[in-house]
């Protein structure tokens, strides 16, 4: 076939295509895994009981922040290297920050009470974290890979691994909701963990 | 050219067409430019790149550079070659590229090696009657509908997952 068919077959009812689906199908996405998180985490761990004293902690807040500041930052991330000659610009910038700020509160944390250091860092449940949060970011990651493939990433590995982080993040973010843990050596590392293997395996998913 | 890409976008069928046939001579310097070993294989990704940016369409953002998007999936399909070929032409001959000096054939610029024609006619019938019906013969969805037996819907799916299987077609076929 010449190129001049090619074209006059493409270009033949083309059609008008709807301007910026992308973002329509994140919203969607983004709206259906944290509805599935929330329900997993309601009906698999349940939300902590002491939640309505919880709420005046400002910890409590911290700790939903972290991986909502990590998520918004994701969440840019993964839009940009959706589609392709995007410059991904200061996303890097953006998705350290909050690491950066739980890490300042967390050493604050350890210097503040030396003899506490071990329960700081290591809770009571830190072996759950590891496997809730990943868990728990199965409905996200299925829906934004979804969405993914139907886009053009040009550089699947770093997508992937964007697309992972946002699943984990806003895995965490409910997860928040049920776990007990309220030190930010804590959030800092377990959570930060937790994160990174969705995040992980959302970079050798997108690799293929 | 960015223009004529929105205005296609828009659902303007003559300002697709032009943009498509600005956007193939454009291709073949970019792509000439970078392929100079393999001049033979230029025509080949010229179509296969448009057959991409076809496809992907919908990821174009009107707020966004133009040449950004369209060098991104060029270089995508170039890498793409290229990692293909040196797998392959670790089993080659080296002589070959010697060779390959000879029988460069630069002149008809329109003539791919790979005949699409062919690779269409491996589809599922599905998705190769819309396209014949629509993208060859000129019908209108109804029509297209009526030929086939389809739906309308089922007839505009067909078109949009054939294009795309055709795209995989080319890419497996290159492994060959």
């Amino acid at each position: 076939m010449k190129t001049d068919d090619l074209i006059t077959m493409l270009a033949s009812d083309a059609g008008a295509v709807a301007p910026r689906v992308w973002q329509q199908r994140y919203a969607l996405a983004l709206g259906a895994g944290l509805i599935g998180a929330a329900l997993l985490m309601v009906l698999l761990l349940g939300v902590r009981p002491d939640i309505a004293d919880a709420v005046w902690l400002p910890m409590f807040w911290v700790k939903l922040a972290f991986p909502a500041a990590l998520a918004a930052g994701a969440l840019l991330a993964a839009l940009r290297l959706s589609r392709p000659g995007v410059a991904i610009g200061h996303v890097g910038a953006v998705l350290a920050a909050p690491v950066l700020a739980i890490w300042v509160l967390a050493a604050l944390a350890l210097l503040g009470a030396p003899e506490d250091r071990a329960m700081l860092v290591w809770g009571e449940t830190w072996a759950a974290c590891l496997v809730n949060i990943p868990m728990l970011s199965v409905p996200t990651f299925v829906g934004v890979f979804w969405v993914m493939k139907t886009l053009a990433p040009v550089r699947p590995a770093l997508a992937g691994a964007a697309a992972g982080l946002l699943a984990g993040a806003l895995g965490a973010a409910v997860y928040a909701l049920h776990c007990p843990e309220l030190a930010a050596p804590f959030i800092g590392l377990w959570y930060l963990l937790g994160m990174l293997i969705p995040a992980a395996l959302g970079a050798l998913v997108g690799a293929r | 050219m960015r223009a004529l890409l929105i205005g296609g976008l828009g659902g303007d069928e003559a300002a697709y067409h032009a943009f498509l046939k600005d956007l193939s001579r454009h291709l073949r310097g970019f792509l000439r430019a970078r392929l100079a070993r393999l001049p033979d294989d230029v025509e080949d990704l010229v179509q296969e790149t448009l057959l991409a940016v076809h496809n992907q369409r919908h990821t174009y953002d009107p707020g966004q550079p133009l040449t950004a998007w369209i060098h991104a999936i060029a270089r995508y399909k170039l890498v793409d070659l290229l990692r293909r070929r040196a797998g392959r032409d670790v089993l080659n001959d080296p002589l070959d590229d010697e060779l390959a000096v000879f029988a460069v054939s630069d002149t008809d610029a329109a003539d791919a090696r790979l005949d699409l024609g062919k690779l269409l006619e491996q589809l599922p019938d599905r998705q190769r009657l819309p396209i014949v019906h629509m993208k060859l013969e000129g019908l209108s969805v109804a029509e297209a509908a009526r030929a086939t037996g389809m739906s309308e819907a089922a007839v505009k799916v067909g078109v949009h997952r054939g294009l795309k299987a055709l795209a995989a077609l080319i890419r497996n076929k290159r492994e060959e």
